[in-house]
């Protein structure tokens, strides 16, 4: 038995039958990152020194009973745009490259009530704003698949480190597909959920009205499990949704008998790799011999919904990452001889391309006389997005579509292409537009090797659907049991 | 043309903090005078990744204000952000309102004159405040203080109805007081939590466009708003008949030279790229909600003055000059609780506390002593315990600290001579030494009367009975 192979499901098994303890379980996963840190290059921060203290003194205190809870001495890996008291929280940019936080984000108070322990923090694209984690100020990660590729991104350092079994399991953030389109690239399971079923607060924001932090785990299994967790109404997230809290591990039945499946055709058209394309299909024909209803419908919003995400986005990052002023905390330019030097300098030293072009986009859309071409119009068009969903969930229990147009692709490739870069959220982005919980979880490799990603989208929260039509899925294929990353150089 | 020729045509926009306890996003004190900087929590600091949760108090207060000044109360509304730059202002955006302010199309009455007018307002709308900059404590740079960061204001915005400086003092008057009224502002001027931007333009009588107008930003007194309109719509006149235009500018009033100055140029116009925070949730009110709101508000100063009047039976001045302040009128009520003499208690809030609050320049807020205190100290002189000279003596104390009338009077040894004996004793002595002002009492003017009298108080340090003295000088005097 290799413990780094295992589930987090599986580990609670053998924690239970005092089959392995819980220092084990960190050592372990503490020598695979120093084993493999430095090919993937997943973390802008590692806290393993503080975790194996954990680990012992968490071990002591499940042993004389003092604790009870069967996640308790659990390693996880969580995106570094999510604060965490004490230790450094960049959003992989040079602004916050000092920044620690004096606090803890809601979800970090969770897991520590399980008493949960963070191995590190991942790397990501600058302040989430990309699709490969290149853009991050301070490393590229690299695919464990294959490391001449990106990780997908923006929460590639989380994918990876999954991927890896650097981690049992992470939290990541996803504004447009920044969980979802790393998962599909790494070959792992992504959750975003419904917008409100997790707290944002201590989330870094990109754009507020987006984003939403979700889960990478090994299966579908991990991920009910760790949704478990983090989901919740909070009274410090006022867009938090206060409904009542589920177990969604309960909804995991193995069986989509009768269950309605539309596949929009436009999600397959034009743009998506014909070897994507064919690896869905069979993945269909699966579900149709699982006993699915399975039937093309029409969903023409996926280049409206680009639109709008990156007017609607911007603008809420424009003002978003105005705070980062240099005058408080993060990166203050040496060169100044008054306020508006300060403001300037700083900010044009501290931020990255990506992030700059960001900021400009959304301060155009929301100047005045501009506002209701592109602010406005974006909101009117979120609207009609939502519609076009509902109209289709009116008659259908789950969409299902390409978690992203193409595999993962080189490093470089595309990162002077913005607008190409863009269309890797092509398949994502309409879900965080309607607010809609979307799960991606491998169906197959390419004649590359590289993992394709299946996207299963939701109706709003009701999470307990994706992730039974995925787990259905997942115990009829094993892709785990098949496929695993090689480290190709 | 001359300056008769012309009408001054002013509006305002007023800034009043309201008296929550806590902030109107986090849940930080707002106490006013704290040191800098402890009155502060990650989200009013605008930490990364903290979130904004709306203080529902602040929703409440606003309303009372908007139903009090006879606002529509909108039924939904929302929160928007104004993005600026400014090291006061650590999110880089105010929370505020847009285009769907709490209350909006309200007036208030106000009397010049004699003369009744309504002063439309546009809207009222929730915000929060700024952080303060500290630019003189260290030579160079500045401090930031973020105490004030997310203190709840409401912004009172009027339509352009004034014109002129008695009626923007009347306007300011009357707000002030109903917001202290309804107990949503404390409207402590010189703290700030009552301030006022201040636009005025001027144009020929007959004129229906309005002229350009210049905005004087976040005065703090009556009298510094009242000297500013009068210097500004002079310069504006000025400039006009000069054959000059009027730049639309926002100006600086210096008191201490009496003039206003430019604060900064046109090119600095600035786009706050308004939208809706998406961080915070629409505001929905039920007509329950207002009702309630409606129906628990406190007595009004309308109808407390016509109390005053039928019950009372005050002089219409004296019931305007009393209510005019809450907690002018609240000491009344409560010292009328106990003494029955109202004209009293009235003439001593109207006159000596009024004069006190003016010399020591503080508000009516500040004061520690209570009604019962007051009423006590009037008590005193009816039973003759002390003179009314004394007992002037004796508030100035109770301004000092919160001490019992017949406190202060015993620790000073103020108590007032009314013992025959005693006072016979020093009417002798006054006598003896003035033999001059004896004879010219006797040869029939009534004047040297009052000398002997002042001399015996004199004497006495004040603490004379001064009836007894006087009835005692003409007894001997007559003899």
């Amino acid at each position: 038995m290799n413990i780094i192979d295992l589930t987090v499901h599986e580990l609670q098994e053998k924690l239970k039958n005092k089959e392995i303890t819980i220092s084990e379980i960190n050592k372990a996963y503490i020598d695979r990152i120093n084993e493999k840190e430095k090919d993937v290059q997943a973390f802008i921060t590692l806290t393993t020194d503080e975790a194996l203290e954990k680990a012992k003194s968490i071990e002591e205190k499940v042993n004389s009973g003092e604790i009870k809870g069967d996640l308790a001495g659990i390693p996880i890996g969580i995106k570094d745009n999510m604060c965490i008291e004490g230790v450094k929280t960049t959003c992989a940019s040079k602004m916050l490259e000092n920044f620690v936080a004096p606090y803890n984000a809601t979800v970090i108070e969770k897991i520590n009530s399980e008493n949960m322990i963070s191995l590190g923090k991942t790397n990501m694209d600058e302040f989430a704003m990309g699709s490969s984690t290149e853009t991050s100020y301070f490393k590229k990660t690299k695919n464990p698949w294959d490391l001449s590729k990106v990780p997908g991104g923006s929460s590639g350092g989380s994918a990876a480190a999954v991927s890896a079994n650097m981690v049992p399991w992470a939290l990541g953030s996803d504004t447009g597909g920044s969980i979802r389109q790393p998962a599909g690239c790494c070959g792992v399971v992504g959750l975003k959920p419904t917008y409100g079923l997790v707290s944002r607060f201590g989330l870094v924001a990109y754009a507020s009205s987006l984003d939403q932090i979700g889960t990478f785990t090994k299966d579908v299994q991990d991920t009910a499990l760790l949704l478990n967790i983090i989901a919740g109404h909070d009274e410090k997230d006022s867009t938090s949704a206060n409904i009542e809290k589920k177990d969604y591990t309960k909804c995991l039945k193995n069986d989509v008998k009768g269950l309605k499946i539309a596949v929009p055709k436009e999600f397959f058209a034009e743009g998506i790799n014909p070897e994507v394309k064919s690896t869905l299909e069979k993945a269909i024909e699966k579900y149709k011999e699982l006993g699915a209803v399975v039937e093309e419908v029409s969903l023409d919003i996926a280049n409206y919904a680009l639109a709008a995400y990156y007017i609607i986005a911007c603008a809420e990052a424009s003002s978003n990452l105005g705070r980062f002023d240099g005058i408080r905390y993060g990166h203050r330019s040496e060169k100044f001889n008054n306020l508006r030097d300060i403001y300037i300098n700083s900010r044009s030293e501290g931020f990255g391309d990506e992030v700059k072009r960001r900021i400009i986009l959304g301060t155009y859309v929301l100047s005045s006389g501009y506002y209701d071409a592109f602010y406005k119009k974006g909101q009117q068009v979120r609207t009609l997005v939502k519609n076009e969903f509902d109209k289709v969930f009116a008659e259908y229990d789950v969409i299902l579509t390409p978690t992203a147009p193409t595999t993962a692709f080189k490093i470089g490739e595309k990162s002077d292409n913005p607008l190409e870069m863009y269309l890797s959220d092509i398949c994502t982005v309409s879900v965080n537009i309607a607010g809609l919980p979307g799960l991606s979880l491998p169906c197959g490799i390419d004649s590359n090797g590289m993992p394709v990603g299946m996207q299963l989208i939701g109706k709003r929260f009701d999470e307990e659907t994706i992730l039974n039509t995925g787990y259905t899925y997942e115990q009829a294929t094993k892709f785990r049991d098949n496929y695993k990353p090689e480290f190709k150089n | 043309m001359s300056i008769e020729d012309y009408e001054t045509v002013i509006g305002l926009e007023v800034h009043a903090e309201l008296s929550t306890k806590t902030k109107i996003f986090c849940k930080c004190p707002t106490k006013f005078g704290a040191n800098p900087n402890t009155q502060v929590c990650p989200i009013c600091m605008a930490m990364p990744g903290t979130l904004p949760v709306l203080n529902e108090k602040v929703v409440e207060y606003a309303v009372k204000a908007g139903i009090t000044t006879n606002c529509e109360i909108e039924r939904d509304s929302k929160n928007d952000r104004k993005n600026y730059f400014y090291p006061d202002l650590p999110k880089a955006y105010q929370i505020s309102q847009y285009d769907r302010p709490l209350c909006k199309h309200g007036n208030i009455e106000i009397t010049v004159d004699g003369e009744k007018k309504k002063i439309g307002i546009t809207r009222i709308h929730i915000e929060e405040d700024a952080g303060k900059l500290n630019h003189d404590d260290f030579g160079q740079g500045s401090l930031v203080d973020l105490n004030r960061a997310g203190v709840p204001l409401i912004e009172i915005v009027s339509e352009p109805d004034m014109r002129s400086s008695a009626e923007v003092d009347a306007y300011l008057k009357k707000l002030k007081s109903i917001l202290e009224y309804i107990e949503v502002s404390d409207c402590k001027m010189q703290e700030g939590s009552f301030r006022a931007d201040v636009n005025v333009s001027v144009r020929k009588k007959g004129d229906t466009e309005f002229g350009t107008r210049t905005e004087m930003k976040n005065m703090n007194s009556f009298r510094s708003i009242v000297r500013a309109i009068e210097y500004e719509r002079v310069r504006q006149i000025e400039i006009i008949e000069n054959g000059g235009k009027i730049e639309q500018e926002t100006l600086r009033w210096d008191d201490v030279s009496g003039r206003t100055f430019s604060m900064r140029d046109k090119e600095d116009a600035q786009d706050y790229r308004y939208f809706p925070d998406p961080d915070l949730v629409a505001i929905r009110l039920s007509d329950e909600y207002i009702q309630n709101i409606k129906d628990n508000l406190p007595e009004l100063p309308e109808s407390r003055k016509q109390r005053y009047l039928d019950d009372y039976k005050l002089t219409q001045k004296e019931a305007d000059g009393l209510t005019a302040s809450k907690y002018l009128s609240n000491l009344f009520e409560e010292a009328t609780k106990i003494s029955n003499n109202p004209k009293a208690v009235c003439n001593w809030i109207m006159s000596d506390i009024s004069r006190i609050l003016n010399e020591r320049e503080m508000e009516p807020s500040d004061i520690k002593f209570t009604g019962k205190n007051l009423a006590e100290l009037i008590e005193l002189i009816e039973k003759g315990t002390i003179s009314s000279s004394i007992a002037k003596k004796v508030l100035e104390k109770m301004f000092d600290d919160a001490k019992e009338p017949e406190e202060i009077i015993k620790e000073n040894g103020w108590i007032q001579i009314s013992d025959e004996g005693a006072i016979k004793e020093v009417v002798m002595k006054i006598l003896e030494a003035n033999p001059q002002s004896v004879a010219d009492y006797k040869a029939g003017k009534d004047r040297a009367l009052g000398f002997l009298v002042g001399q015996a108080m004199k004497e006495t340090k004040g603490k004379a009975n001064p009836q007894m003295l006087n009835q005692m000088f003409k007894e001997e005097l007559n003899k």
